[in-house]
């Protein structure tokens, strides 16, 4: 039992319990405090002075401090507007709207910028300091596939720092300089491409203007549809279907499946399918796996290799460590080969060469894992799911009002294994679920295992034990690249105590992706997300991978009748690379 | 159980004293050892050898001191024995003190300080103005002891306080002393001491840490370097009394890494201390450990801000952290903490050992005790002194400091470094504590003062300043970080002549917003030079902008340098010292400026024999 205190927010009274910061009580009270460097996810910093409040304490003291710092303390009386607030507010807005690269007309984050949104609320008019030149503007960094990074539209809020030391404990993102030649930037000023970036794309979530933004490649995907050779295949994630309706004034965790293939065949795909029935195909390879590494001592604890940042993080800082990740590929490395190999088979005029693949993910490193060189020329083009409702939104239609269609046979039937893939745990209980039934030959009855669900910061790390018939089978789930760490470490020192690793590098899975529409405002609307997917699985007719009619039909008729088969191995397995260029964690 | 008893200690190196025979002793803080009093030492010791033959003295020792505080007129060498003060000494000077005062008992006359007002030599230290009018607590070795020898600081009475609040073993009882005391941080902002140490010590259990803030960053002050060069062995007991109070373990003192002498000396105090088990584990067999750190820092001026120094201890980047939580309850490494300026800490052991009501009886109603400035500027008399709270600034400059050097008329001093305001002939008569000169709108701070006459142009004064805070910023919050360089951009824009009225309104709204908005003291005092000369002197701004004129003749963009026709015997030497080639004309014939070339050097000026040349 939390006690209840109060305080008073405008003269009015407002309860609190136990919100982290004045900023929290002030938003539950029904008030927005503006702010560009608070993000509920991330710690407190301080730096904008965007959201400072001025406070009176019992004992009549008043002071003026940032709310996203300051603790709730009962009695005290805060007001949010009064004109030296107002005043500092304004002049913080003029002083950044200075010094910024004001070209709101192209930016990117257009409608989207809290500085534009923030600088019109207050009616900023004239700036009467003098303003960056053309000739000020720092070069834009754009030679990496997941990621724009423009510095003159940096304000220095630091939430992408936070973010990639928190998120990610990998800091690659660092203030430079001091005073008013602070920048933020990758260390002495290198690109992205040059450090070790995941492209987790958690720096451009986070970030309240256009100084970090997604590489967009719809105009690609248009010349595409507009080459009539080509016939183009779309597939989609399964954290697009309960975000995409966010874009369209739908709630977080609504399930837009069926309109989303609508969507797709408006703007001219010619297929539609859906990467829940190869996250159903990875399933049946991994969990395969896994019970070949369990029965015949092979390397344990076996790592999950569907996160593209998680195995760009590990070539790059642990290349001694790659025999722990599953060699399969991810949900959309094994269904583009599929797609490019069998459709022909199936749909007639298909030939390989002329089929591209285009996907919907929720990810901005699912673009570098496109092109890695293992999988290079399987999956042509892939979007995030913003890029996607763009897309939507630029062809006139109007999505709410679209009715709901299937997608196309044979890819496009899932389970609801398949569809938990989205949120952290889902990948691990998915396997769970088919690997009882490999080694025992009976369906797990109990097949919500729910020590492994749960996405909000509390649920970072996870741990189940599954009992197969006696045998103890040790789950550890993680999100963020941060805890993943911990258990590297735990293994280098022996003393881990699991034999799979799921590991989701944004914090609550894919559900939260670097691709998804911005929501680090709200802290809840991941696990809204969640919640729909969970939902989904509830209503499927199949809900483990290995009972999915269409993945059976696929091993059949291409795949050499069963998971690990020497034609599953060619086409749905990879292999990693060092990637190894120096880490700090190095230096002993 | 206490196995060592501090009053032996003391008798024991009280004798290790008497056995050095003549103690001359001479500065060898950073001010006089740049003056080439290493030197001197030197060439003391090399003619000291042979005293034994000539004298009743069985041998001299020359004592390296710290700063004796009145670096002006270093490098300082004091006799005590024969109550004698050298000033301006230099190693070939050395020779005849040895001859004519040592041997011979004849004092140096040339050498001895002159009063500026009486043209008279002073020969003892406590009769010169500068140390006469002066009251040392935090400084009283300095310049007495050699900062090397733990003995010489046990013999003053060193590590005195710390055995006994040992002995006594009542923690509460030290912070009630410091409560009563009234002891306020002499950093910057005040803050009461005894209640620092009560909200730490009301953590006790855990691990806990004493820092000691020696970031000194103002420009011109050094108070803190002083102790540290000069009374190493002050500030390490007043730490562990620190420790002792609130139970920590553990340690650090943050020093800038500029500071190389201060550091080798505080290594050097802490291993002998360690040695002699004034620090370490079971400090004089007590149950109570201590173990000290030196933190070198990289001479960033918000290091100095106490969120920013515990950041940088931690290896992170040293950006101030917003508070609450204070570090009282979460400081370094999330622990308790409780961080003292090195002043501060440097008062602790005199108040333990004098006690509270002693402290208390100096100062005004809510300052008590002495504070020591670094004056510096226009006054004759610059250096290190110590005063007691409330003394006004008449007496600091024109007693202490010995008034305005050539003569000129008194304009104004800032106070408190960069962070502090500047104030005028009015408030000479200000008794000085941490209220009044905040009402005053400038700030005790770590105690510069800057004294400034009739020629500084104040305009100038503010640009110098937030030039300064604009460099420091540590770029974190938005109204320091980019508050700072519009306000230094106006301010260059005024100094060049090309100032409009209305940069003054924005300037002054600018300079309140960053004051309220900031994120930490930087930000937050950093416009107090703006304010304060825009308060006092915002004629001084007007002018510049209005009449494009620099009433005190600094603003070169609004000076211009003519010709006197009529004066000007066509000598040809202005045009030769021009580095520019601006003036132009012919022998025997009056020169010309061409003022699109001129860039006010004044270098003509400076030179013409007929005084032809005019500043306009």
């Amino acid at each position: 039992m939390t006690d209840k205190k109060t305080l008073f927010i405008e003269g009015t009274e407002a309860e609190f319990t136990d919100e982290a910061n004045l900023l929290e009580v002030i938003k539950k009270a029904g008030f927005n405090v503006p702010t560009f460097c608070y993000r509920p996810d991330l710690t407190s910093f301080g730096a904008c002075r965007m959201c400072v409040v001025e406070v009176e304490y019992p004992n009549g003291r008043k002071m003026i401090n940032s709310s996203c710092t300051m603790p709730p303390e009962a009695g005290i009386k805060v007001s949010l507007n009064t004109e030296k607030i107002r005043k500092i507010r304004k002049t913080v807005l003029e002083l950044l709207l200075a010094n910024h690269k004001r070209e709101c007309l192209t930016c990117d984050k257009s409608g989207k910028c809290e500085l534009q949104k923030y600088a019109a609320e207050y009616g900023i008019e004239d700036i009467r300091f003098p303003k960056l030149k053309e000739e000020e503007y720092e070069p834009v960094d754009t030679f990496n596939p997941s990621l724009v990074r423009d510095p003159s539209k940096c304000i220095l809020c630091g939430a992408c720092v936070r973010a990639c030391s928190e998120f990610q404990g990998h800091s690659v993102l660092g203030f430079e300089n001091r005073g008013s030649k602070t920048k933020v930037q990758p260390m002495n000023g290198r690109y992205l491409s040059q450090v070790d970036c995941v492209f987790c794309g958690q720096c451009q979530a986070v970030c309240p203007t256009g100084a970090i933004t997604l590489k967009y490649d719809i105009d690609r995907v248009w010349d595409l549809i507009h080459n009539p050779e080509k016939k183009v295949v779309l597939q989609i994630a399964p954290s697009v279907r309960i975000a995409l309706g966010e874009e369209f004034n739908l709630e977080a965790g609504d399930n837009t499946i069926g309109k989303i293939y609508a969507a797709a065949r408006r703007l001219g795909f010619n297929l539609v399918f859906d990467t829940n029935f190869s996250a159903d195909l990875t399933i049946t390879e991994e969990a395969n796996e896994l019970v070949e590494r369990l029965t015949k001592g092979g390397v344990l604890p076996m790592f999950t290799s569907c996160c593209p940042a998680w195995v760009r993080y590990m070539e790059t800082q642990h290349p001694d460590m790659l025999q722990h990740l599953s060699s399969c590929k991810s949900p959309q490395g094994m269904l583009s080969p599929v797609i490019k190999e069998f459709l022909p088979k199936y749909y007639e005029g298909y030939k390989k060469e002329d089929i591209a693949v285009v996907s919907v993910m929720p990810c901005t490193a699912k673009k570098y894992e496109a092109i890695r060189e293992q999988l290079y020329g399987q999956t042509d083009i892939v979007l995030t799911t913003k890029e996607f409702a763009k897309m939507i939104k630029s062809a006139g239609i109007d999505f709410k009002k679209l009715k709901d269609e299937k997608a196309d046979s044979p890819f496009g039937l899932y389970s609801g294994a398949g569809t938990i893939f989205g949120a952290s745990g889902g990948v691990a209980e998915a396997a769970v679920r088919t690997a009882y039934y490999y080694v025992t030959g009976e369906e797990l009855k109990d097949i919500d295992i729910k020590p492994l669900r749960g996405v909000d910061s509390s649920s970072r790390t996870k741990d189940a034990v599954i009992d197969i018939k006696g045998k103890k089978v040790k789950v550890r789930v993680v999100s963020t690249l941060k805890e993943a760490e911990k258990s590297i470490q735990e293994i280098k020192t022996g003393k881990a105590d699991f034999h799979i690793l799921e590991v989701m590098a944004c914090p609550g899975g894919c559900v939260n992706g670097g691709g998804q529409p911005i929501s680090c405002d709200d802290s809840k609307i991941k696990e809204r997300r969640a919640e729909g997917l969970y939902k989904e699985d509830t209503q499927l007719e199949y809900r483990k991978s290995h009972k999915n009619p269409d993945i059976i039909k696929l091993y059949n008729e291409c795949l050499g009748g069963k998971p690990g088969s020497h034609e599953a191995h060619k086409l749905l397995h990879t292999s990693y690379s060092d990637k190894f260029t120096g880490s700090y964690k190095d230096i002993k | 159980m206490i196995t060592i008893d501090i009053k032996d200690e003391q008798k024991k190196a009280e004798e290790q004293l008497k056995k050095q025979g003549l103690r001359v002793l001479v500065c060898a803080g950073t001010g006089c050892s740049a003056n080439g009093s290493l030197k001197v030492i030197e060439k003391f010791k090399e003619l000291g050898a042979d005293v034994a033959k000539l004298t009743a003295y069985d041998k001299v020792t020359v004592v390296p001191t710290g700063c004796h505080g009145f670096c002006e007129q270093g490098v300082l060498v004091v006799i005590p024995d024969k109550h004698i003060t050298y000033v301006k000494v230099k190693p070939e000077d050395v020779e005849e003190i040895y001859k004519s005062h040592i041997i011979n008992n004849k004092p140096v006359e040339r050498l001895l300080y002159t009063d500026p007002k009486t043209n008279e030599h002073v020969h003892k230290n406590e009769d010169i103005n500068f140390y006469a009018k002066q009251t040392r607590t935090a400084l009283e070795n300095c310049g007495h002891i050699n900062a090397e020898s733990i003995d010489e600081a046990i013999a003053v009475h060193g590590y005195e306080a710390l055995a006994n609040i040992i002995k006594e073993n009542n923690p509460d009882a030290v912070i009630k002393e410091i409560l009563d005391s009234g002891l306020r941080g002499r950093g910057g902002a005040g803050f009461p001491t005894g209640l620092k140490w009560k909200f730490t010590a009301a953590n006790r259990g855990g691990k806990s840490y004493v820092v000691c803030n020696g970031d000194e960053g103002d420009p011109g002050a050094f108070m803190d370097r002083s102790v540290m060069e000069g009374d190493p062995h002050k500030l390490l007991e007043g730490m562990a009394i620190a420790a002792f109070a609130i139970g920590a373990d553990e340690g650090y003192i943050y020093v800038r890494a500029e500071y190389p002498l201060a550091i080798k000396r505080l290594r050097k105090a802490i291993s002998d201390a360690e040695e002699r088990n004034y620090l370490g584990k079971n400090i004089l067999g007590s149950e109570f450990s201590f173990t000290l750190h030196i933190k070198e820092g990289a001479g960033a001026f918000v290091c100095g801000e106490e969120s920013a120094l515990i950041a940088s201890i931690e290896g992170e980047r040293g950006m101030p952290r917003p508070k609450p939580p204070f570090p009282a309850n979460k400081g370094l490494f999330q622990r308790p903490t409780l961080i003292n300026n090195v002043e501060t800490l440097a008062n602790v052991p005199v108040i333990m050992r004098k006690g509270a009501k002693w402290f208390s009886s100096m100062g005004t109603e809510t300052s008590k005790g002495t504070k020591t400035f670094a004056l510096t500027g226009e006054v004759n008399n610059t250096g290190l002194i110590e005063v007691p709270m409330g003394t006004t600034l008449r007496e600091i400059i024109f007693d202490i400091g010995g008034g305005i050097r050539k003569g000129k008329k008194f304009k104004a001093v800032q106070i408190g470094g960069p962070s502090g305001g500047c104030l005028t002939e009015q408030h000479l008569d200000l008794q000085m504590d941490y209220e009044s000169l905040t009402k005053a709108g400038a700030m005790v701070g770590s105690g510069g003062l800057v004294v400034m006459a009739e020629d500084t142009c104040m305009v100038e004064v503010a640009r110098f300043f937030m030039n300064f805070t604009k460099n420091e910023s540590c770029g974190k919050c938005v109204p320091c970080r980019e508050g700072t360089k519009n306000m230094l951009k106006i301010l260059e824009k005024i100094v060049a002549g090309k100032g409009e009225m209305k940069d003054l309104d924005v300037l002054e709204e600018l300079a309140n917003t960053v004051k309220d908005g900031s994120l930490c003291g930087l930000g937050k005092t950093a416009p107090n030079p703006v304010l304060s000369t825009l308060k006092y002197f915002r004629d001084e701004y007007i002018a510049h902008i209005k009449d494009k004129k620099c009433p005190a003749g600094v603003c070169s963009a609004m000076k211009t340098i003519v010709i006197n026709e009529a004066k000007c015997k066509g000598c040809t030497k202005c045009a030769r010292n021009c580095p520019v080639g601006a003036i132009e004309g012919t022998v025997k014939n009056p020169h010309k400026i061409d003022q699109s070339k001129c860039i006010k050097c004044e270098a003509c000026l400076n030179n013409c024999p007929f005084k032809a040349i005019e500043l306009k």
